[in-house]
């Protein structure tokens, strides 16, 4: 079962230069139990699609065409008031810096406790017990007693187990991971990355993975989507992706991975800079780092899928068929 | 050597506590040794509060070592009065995880780039602007951006202009602490290239201090790596990622993850965090998170020997099962 379908999604920035596509053509989905990792460099337009999907874009931005859909209803015209009924209890979310997620003056039990209270309507006592299980289902070692801790007592992994708590304390048939271990150390970003999964196996939750970092989306993702400039350059499952690459960008930037396990004589580089915002070109937006760029690559190509039903689909000229032919037509 | 750090140790003064907050003592460092030979990199590897930036900064006199030694190519300067130290800074630099932030906003890069040539009067009159121009070429920028204010570079570029900075002094060693752990993958590679190029070129030593275990076997070929303010094992980099024997080494190396699908990942890790320094452990200061420990591991603090052609400071090396972890 599907539990988030974008449909052909743009976001548009109002900027003083004038307006540009954070995001376009956007569309992939996210079945029940499966992790899909969205993965980019800064500037790629993964924050900007998670903003998207919760409804909280900033006040110059706007979804200006396609759907978000939610199991099957779409919800990116829905008012504040009920994508507050939304986030926390369709759609949990955790973010890259727990401490912003949770309230210094509140204890961890409490705010737990809050959104059972808010969504589900337990009463106080009922929310207490709840929480406890939920920071026992985290791992937060003697959980019933930590309650009434505060946030500052907790170190940064046990901070975003609280809030990784908080996220699934209603249920949600979505998480939205982002960053979620970029702040931590080694040791516990895989103690953190191995609970997600667990969770999501029991919950059955869809999971959308966003991060920088390829070598977690090896170990951890079932499907990939890659982002570059606001475009979805390449489509794949982690398999099919890592042995088989097909936008140059994805080919340059599984290339320039240094290995722990592996001697490598020099890491391929990738020329040049992600392009800003307000300077993103109107056709590839990987044109200027491309030793593949033709003329054509002035136009957005169309996403291609690469063999019948691989559901590996890529966004680049030197893969459409005739695709030369098409900057004459 | 050109660099030789003996039994160094870093104390730091925190306060804790309330109503009344107490002054406790955090070795952040606790009787490190190790050696950099010309033209090598050093890889300082640990989570953090292990006290590998501690390190770098006690190397250079940013923080005032409580014990121990500190030797650049065979002068002591743990000691060293500072007016005298300051002759010796060309020898030993350092470059920073985030380079905005050791760049003043109002300063133009070719301004900033010889003011650090004039202090230390390695050029005069247009020599300078000669040396700036050449210094921002080998980084792969345009001697044009000299005129230019930090604020109008990428993250990547600014890294480009940490580096010149210290490439104008000349220096024999660069002290680089999480040099690209800010920037984005396909800059990271630019980088780690460009210091790749300036180690065998130039014949610049590098300590690397980072916490990601890729990029460490990629640039340097020797490692220690730092628990609690201690080198726990150190030797030629591909030995220990390849065959750790400490069971922290085993620990950190079977979490890092490895940009491959088809690999089996290791099995669960165990639950654990490392302690505060503030209290560390009694005896091997990693046996509360070692599936190994014995009663003598509880007690004794184990010291750094030889086993296997690298240094291990475990009771057990020779014995440790090969599973686990």
């Amino acid at each position: 079962m599907t539990v988030l379908t974008i449909e052909n999604l743009r976001t548009t920035l109002r900027l003083d230069s004038g307006d540009c596509d954070a995001l376009r053509e956007v569309s992939f989905s996210v079945d029940e139990g499966e992790t899909l990792a969205i993965v980019g460099e800064s500037g790629c337009g993964k924050s900007m699609l998670a903003m998207s999907i919760m409804g909280l874009l900033p006040s110059i931005a706007t979804i200006s065409e396609g759907h978000v859909v939610l199991g099957s209803r779409a919800i990116e015209a829905e008012p504040e008031a009920a994508m507050e009924k939304v986030r926390g209890a369709e759609i949990g979310m955790v973010f890259q810096e727990p401490m912003t997620a949770l309230n210094p003056v509140f204890t961890v039990g409490s705010q737990i406790a809050e959104p059972l209270r808010d969504h589900l309507g337990l009463s106080r006592a009922e929310a207490r017990k709840t929480a406890i299980d939920l920071m026992e289902r985290v791992r937060i070692p003697s959980a019933a007693s930590r309650y009434d801790s505060y946030p500052h007592e907790f170190s940064g992994g046990m901070r975003q187990r609280v809030v990784i708590a908080l996220a699934i304390a209603c249920r949600p048939k979505l998480l939205i991971a982002d960053e979620p271990t970029t702040a931590l150390d080694v040791t516990v970003q895989r103690q953190i990355l191995d609970l997600l999964d667990t969770l999501q196996d029991q919950e059955k939750m869809g999971m959308l993975l966003i991060t920088h970092n390829l070598a977690i989306v090896a170990g951890h993702a079932d499907r990939v989507v890659v982002m570059y400039g606001g475009d979805v350059v390449e489509q794949a499952t982690v398999r099919d992706l890592f042995r088989s690459p097909a936008h140059p960008y994805a080919r340059a930037l599984l290339a320039s991975l240094p290995r722990v396990d592996r001697d490598l004589s020099e890491l391929a580089s990738i020329p040049g800079r992600v392009p800003p915002l307000a300077k993103l070109p109107d056709g590839c937006r990987f044109i200027d780092r491309c030793p593949h760029a033709m003329d054509v690559c002035g136009k957005m190509p169309p996403a291609v899928e690469l063999g019948q039903g691989t559901r590996h689909t890529v966004r680049c000229w030197l893969h459409v068929e005739g695709g030369s032919d098409a900057a004459v037509g | 050597m050109l660099l030789s750090v003996d039994a160094l140790k870093v104390v730091y003064q925190v306060k804790r506590g309330w109503p009344l907050p107490k002054t406790h003592l955090l070795k952040a460092v606790d009787g490190v040794s190790f050696e950099i030979a010309a033209g090598e990199a050093l890889g300082i590897v640990g989570e953090s509060g292990c006290g590998k930036s501690t390190v770098a900064r006690a190397i250079l006199r940013l923080v005032e070592p409580e014990a121990g030694r500190v030797a650049y190519a065979g002068t002591d300067v743990s000691h060293l009065p500072l007016r005298e130290l300051r002759r010796l800074r060309p020898m030993v630099q350092m470059i920073f995880q985030d380079p905005a932030a050791s760049l003043s906003p109002r300063m133009r890069i070719g301004d900033a780039l010889a003011e650090a040539i004039r202090v230390h009067g390695i050029a005069e009159g247009s020599a300078i602007d000669d040396l700036v121009a050449s210094t921002l070429t080998e980084v792969g920028l345009s001697p044009d951006v000299a005129g230019r204010y930090p604020h109008e570079f990428s993250g990547g570029q600014k890294q480009r202009i940490g580096i010149a900075r210290a490439l104008v002094l000349s220096p024999k060693l660069i002290i680089a602490d999480e040099p690209v752990s800010a920037l984005d993958m396909s800059v990271q590679a630019q980088i780690l290239n460009l210091m790749a190029r300036l180690k065998s070129e130039r014949g610049i030593a590098f300590a690397f201090i980072s916490h990601d275990l890729g990029v460490v076997r990629h640039f340097c070929e020797r490692t220690a790596v730092m628990y609690l303010g201690q080198i726990i094992e150190s030797g030629a980099t591909r030995e220990i990622f390849d065959a750790p024997l400490h069971p922290y080494t085993r620990l950190l190396r079977s979490v890092s993850p490895v940009p491959d699908p088809e690999r089996d990942s290791a099995p669960t890790v165990p639950e654990g965090e490392p302690p505060s320094p503030l209290d560390p452990p009694g005896g091997c200061r990693f046996n509360p998170r070692c599936p190994f420990a014995t009663d003598l591991c509880r007690t004794v603090i184990p010291e750094l020997r030889p086993v296997n052609a690298r240094n291990v400071a475990c009771h057990h090396a020779e014995s440790l099962p090969s599973e686990g972890f």
